[in-house]
């Protein structure tokens, strides 16, 4: 029975709730008892929250059976990545600097989700201060994917992506800086969506790139990111960067998508996410997925966004200058780890360098080096100021495709899951993985990642499609269009098709 | 050794004489907003510490600002009051620096796009001279915790043992005004920088934008000194001398500094750009960190923030409250009463000014109200030795006063003995006219009789009028006076002796 109920969908488990069919301490209880069976193997969560999970679940079904109104993902349980705070869990970002850190408040996502009743499982994996791209950066080791065990999850959510991927959640909460939500999903199968820049609040994200970061839904289903979406979205007045409107209608867009009708819809190829660098793999399951599109009736254009090959770069000169200052609060001051220097005296400048010595990784003193350097007097001007002008070139790139394009479309990721420590010791080759996510990052448009097909390495491909800032209905509506044809292709969803995992136990 | 190395000094007229001084002061201002500049945890004096806080105000991983609408409000007050240009858009920047009591290791402000610039404020000196400074911007910021060094002899962090950081006070609103460099001051700079600071602080309490209590820490000042060959010469070499935090001090501060710059200029040496500490106890500056041009505080605009774009019609709305500043109503008051630039400082000195708009208002001549407060009563408060305003005597008073002298029942000198009535606790002019029976006699039959009878005992002077020679009527007149307790109208006695003689 508790396999059946991991293998459900958010929406699919929802309907049992609210039927009454199945309770939320068993529906819970399934998933605990998959993090047991699996995580040993995937280590997609850093801490399993089962009291707190089992509490709420028991809660959500006392006042079920109550007759009260509640909301319709009441019940269903939910990971949370690493980097969101969350009252009386642990929260680690994945760092050492943070280690036993305990919140004293929630994030305003994780307030919405307690007080829609979703069941907490647990913290997922990821690297360290969202740094990455295969989730080896973290302090607490690697995640495995489910497809294949040697290989890497994506990152920096790669927690978040491979517990949904392997049934150990139906939901998921990532955050998304320049592709960590849907680079994850690309290579793990399953959907993932970066909202809207302002959207869904930060409060309570602990901060990469501030005005890059944005937490999103990772799910199996489209449907269900757009459940997740509308339940974590919309005005925060804790967030002043949040967007004081209503969120447009994303179940319905996900639902009205399910008809297969895109009549009417332009479809904009973006040429300059495809060719070289691109796996092979990718680029056929890519075209073989517009001429689905077409088949239901959306017209494929080509657009140009010729600033695009500045994106990387630029990204890399605004994301690490930003997480530079972001990082500098954790000294050992107040909170976390605290060094103190080995000999010598202890005074506050030289426990803070030992701190900040211990307590964080390579890659974040790489970009912690990055970003002072960029913004140091002298250099500001050439550095941060010209990614910023990138920026602006990049937006005007976006506005200029819209203007011919309902959606754009291009390949999520460029290539398949590697395998763990390919490309650990080449930061580029790493950095280059998220070359085609990173737009949307910096423009502040919404995109979505979700599978379409196996490669040749029998790995999945994942397919992202971008909207305009505020329209992300339309990733919903395209999005589970073209996963009901692909479905349709493959008989069933691409999931099934991954190994099963060995049971630990 | 005593903490602080002695250093030469040059006598400061000594110094004035030889070198032009030029001064910048840059004023921090805590507001007195309920909550603080990005979060709502309150602000309040005193509390225990650290509870006064939140997860935005102690940097707790994830917490993010949200600008305070109130600060915002007050700071363009401010900005008004300067008569600065209030911005159309301006935006929030990191400070970034390592420091315990910042707890995100970078302090939130603004940096090149100040909420306002380019104003300037009048100040009134000692002596009522009227000294502009120009002020080059006011901008909002949040202020740091509070460290305590403990187990050190000097409560420094030198020798200290461990430190407490208290963080109420990190997240308090402030808004920090910055001068241009203030030259022409020459030897009065130090009265300058003083009285530049005493206006703010006025400023502030007629605001309503913070208690501004020097003692509690809510007006701080730095002093930049530099001096100069001559007011021709580029600026010189500057300090910054931090945290001087009294009227007195900052006075003291300056003079301090300009005697010991001249001192190390003399001997032949440069200044050191540095920060400076002044010490309260023993009245001398010492050496801070050397403030190189190489700090890098890395500012970059704050990303969690959204600019602060006041629209125009807030701004004239907040325009439309202010109260009317010091040196703008007695600018005001100087126009309307038409009196001459020396009078009005005059006037003001004597802190005759309340007094003598409430006279006015209560109907009295600006001149005659004038008259009364800067003559009569400036003597008798000038020998009773008190001020002005605490003799016991009432503008409504003063007007009545008057009034009994323009409706003619009074003349000047019974004015002024109902006046030493009043003084005395007689009550109003009115009783004090009835009490002394001191009205002018306007009775012409009584005063024919007192002047038949001066004129019967002088028959030789009535003999050289009445040939012409008008000079000694005088000693008729007086007679009048004299006869009738000089409650005659003089003017009216003089009539009537001529029409009598004639």
């Amino acid at each position: 029975m508790s396999n059946d109920l991991t293998r459900l969908s958010a929406a699919d488990l929802a309907a049992h709730l609210v039927s009454g069919e199945v309770s939320s301490v068993e529906a819970t209880q399934a998933h605990l008892d998959r993090i047991g069976d699996v995580d040993p193997a995937v280590h997609a969560f850093l801490h399993v929250s089962t009291e707190d999970a089992l509490a709420t679940a028991r809660d959500v079904d006392s006042r079920r059976a109550a007759g009260e109104d509640l909301h319709p993902l009441a019940g269903v349980p939910i990971a949370v990545k690493d980097v969101v705070v969350t009252k009386g869990l642990p929260t680690t970002a994945g760092s050492k600097i943070l280690k036993g850190w305990i919140p004293p408040y929630d994030a305003t996502i994780v307030e919405r989700l307690r007080s829609a009743g979703l069941p907490i499982l647990g913290k997922t994996n990821m690297d360290e201060f969202a740094m990455g791209s295969s989730t080896e950066h973290s302090a607490y080791g690697n995640t495995h994917n489910p497809w294949d065990l040697d290989r890497i999850p994506g990152g920096s959510g790669g927690g978040s992506a491979a517990a949904v991927a392997a049934f150990e959640a139906p939901l998921a909460i990532g955050t998304d800086t320049g592709g960590s939500i849907r680079q994850p999903g690309a290579v793990t199968g399953t959907v993932g969506v970066k909202p809207t820049y302002g959207g869904v609040s930060r409060y309570g994200l602990i901060a990469m790139a501030s005005s890059l970061d944005q937490a999103g839904p990772v799910t199996r289903t489209v449907l269900d990111s757009a459940l997740l979406h509308e339940l974590i979205g919309g005005h925060d007045p804790r967030d002043s960067t949040s967007i004081d409107e209503d969120l447009p209608l994303l179940v319905d867009a996900a639902r009205q998508g399910m008809v297969g009708d895109l009549r009417g819809l332009r479809v904009g190829v973006v040429s300059e996410l495809s060719g070289e660098g691109y796996q092979a793999g990718v680029s056929a399951r890519f075209a073989e997925s517009l001429d689905l599109l077409r088949s239901l009736g959306a017209e494929i254009i080509e657009v140009s966004c010729p600033h695009f090959r500045y994106a990387l770069g630029a990204y890399y000169l605004i994301m690490p200058s930003e997480a530079s200052s972001n990082l500098a609060k954790f000294d050992g001051m107040r909170f976390g780890l605290r060094v103190e220097p080995e000999d010598g005296p202890v005074t506050a400048e030289r426990v803070m360098a030992a701190t900040r010595g211990q307590g964080f990784g390579d890659e974040v003193k790489r970009r912690i080096i990055l970003g002072t350097y960029a913004l140091s007097a002298g250099y500001y001007d050439a550095y941060y100021g010209s990614a910023q002008k990138v920026r602006t070139l990049i937006q005007r790139d976006f506005d200029a495709a819209f203007a011919q394009a309902d959606v754009l479309v291009s390949p999520t990721a460029p290539t398949t899951a590697f395998k763990f420590g390919e490309k650990l010791d080449d930061p580029l080759a790493m950095y280059l993985n998220d070359v085609a996510t990173i737009p949307a990052n910096l423009a502040g448009v919404p995109g979505m990642s979700l599978p379409n097909g196996l490669s040749d390495d029998g790995l999945p491909v994942g397919f992202q499609i971008l909207a305009p800032a505020k329209a992300d209905d339309r990733l919903y509506r395209v999005g589970a269009a073209l996963e009901a044809a692909l479905e349709n292709t493959w008989g069933g969803p691409l999931l099934a098709k991954a190994p099963e995992l060995e049971v630990a136990r | 050794m005593s903490a602080h190395a002695t250093v030469d000094l040059v006598d400061y007229d000594e110094a004035v004489r030889r070198y032009d001084p030029v001064i910048g002061i840059e004023v921090h201002v805590e507001l007195g907003t309920k909550t603080k500049m990005f979060c709502a945890a309150e602000v309040e004096f005193g509390g225990e510490p650290n509870t006064q806080v939140t997860p935005v105000s102690l940097g707790l991983p994830g917490a993010l600002p949200v600008v305070n609408g109130k600060a915002v409000e007050y700071a363009i007050k401010i900005g008004l009051a300067l008569n600065c240009q209030i911005a159309e858009s301006c935006r929030f920047a990191r400070k970034n620096y390592f420091y315990p009591d910042v707890p995100k290791n970078f302090q939130t402000s603004q940096y090149d796009e100040p909420i306002a610039f380019d104003g300037y404020l009048d100040v009134e000196l000692e002596d009522g001279t009227i000294f502009r400074v120009d002020i080059e911007r006011a901008h909002m910021e949040e202020d740091a915790g509070k460290n305590t060094h403990v187990g050190g002899s000097t409560g420094r962090i030198h020798g200290a043992e461990y430190s407490l950081v208290d963080y109420n006070r990190a997240g308090i609103p402030l808004v920090e005004i910055v001068t241009r460099p203030i030259t022409g001051a020459g030897e009065r700079a130090p009265e300058v920088a003083r009285a530049y600071v005493q206006t703010l602080r006025d400023i502030f309490r007629a605001l309503d934008v913070s208690e501004a209590r020097m003692e509690r820490g809510n007006v701080r000042a730095d002093v930049n000194l530099s001096l100069r060959a001559t007011p021709e010469s580029p600026l010189g070499t500057r300090t910054e001398t931090k945290n001087v935090n009294s009227f007195r001090s900052i006075e003291r501060a300056v003079r301090y500094e300009v005697s010991r710059q001249a001192a190390v200029l003399d001997e032949g040496g440069t200044v050191i750009q540095e920060t400076r500490h002044w010490h309260e106890d023993t009245s001398v500056t010492t050496a801070g960190r050397v403030k190189s041009d190489a700090e890098d505080y890395r500012y970059f605009p704050e990303p969690d923030l959204v600019p602060v774009a006041p629209s125009r019609d807030w701004v004239e709305q907040i325009r439309a409250t202010l109260p009317e500043l010091p040196v703008a109503r007695r600018n005001r008051l100087q126009r309307e009463w038409g009196y001459a630039d020396a009078e009005m400082r005059d006037v003001v000195n004597a802190g005759a000014l309340d007094l003598i708009e409430a006279t006015v208002a209560a109907g009295t001549s600006p001149a005659a109200a004038r008259k009364w407060w800067m003559g009569e009563l400036a003597r008798y408060a000038k020998t009773s030795e008190t001020e002005l305003a605490q003799i016991a005597v009432t503008p409504a008073q003063i007007a009545q006063l008057q009034g009994l002298v323009d409706s003619g029942r009074l003349n000047d000198k019974l004015a002024r003995q109902v006046l030493e009535g009043v003084l005395a606790g007689e009550g109003d002019p009115e009783a004090v006219v009835v009490a002394r029976g001191l009205e002018v006699v306007s009775d012409d039959g009584a005063l024919l009789t007192a002047i038949d009878a001066a004129l019967a005992a002088q028959p030789d002077i009535v003999e050289k009028v009445r040939s012409g020679n008008l000079g000694p009527i005088g000693a008729i007149i007086g007679a009048v006076m004299k006869a009738t307790k000089g409650q005659a109208d003089a003017g009216r006695v003089r009539e009537l002796v001529i029409e009598r003689i004639g």
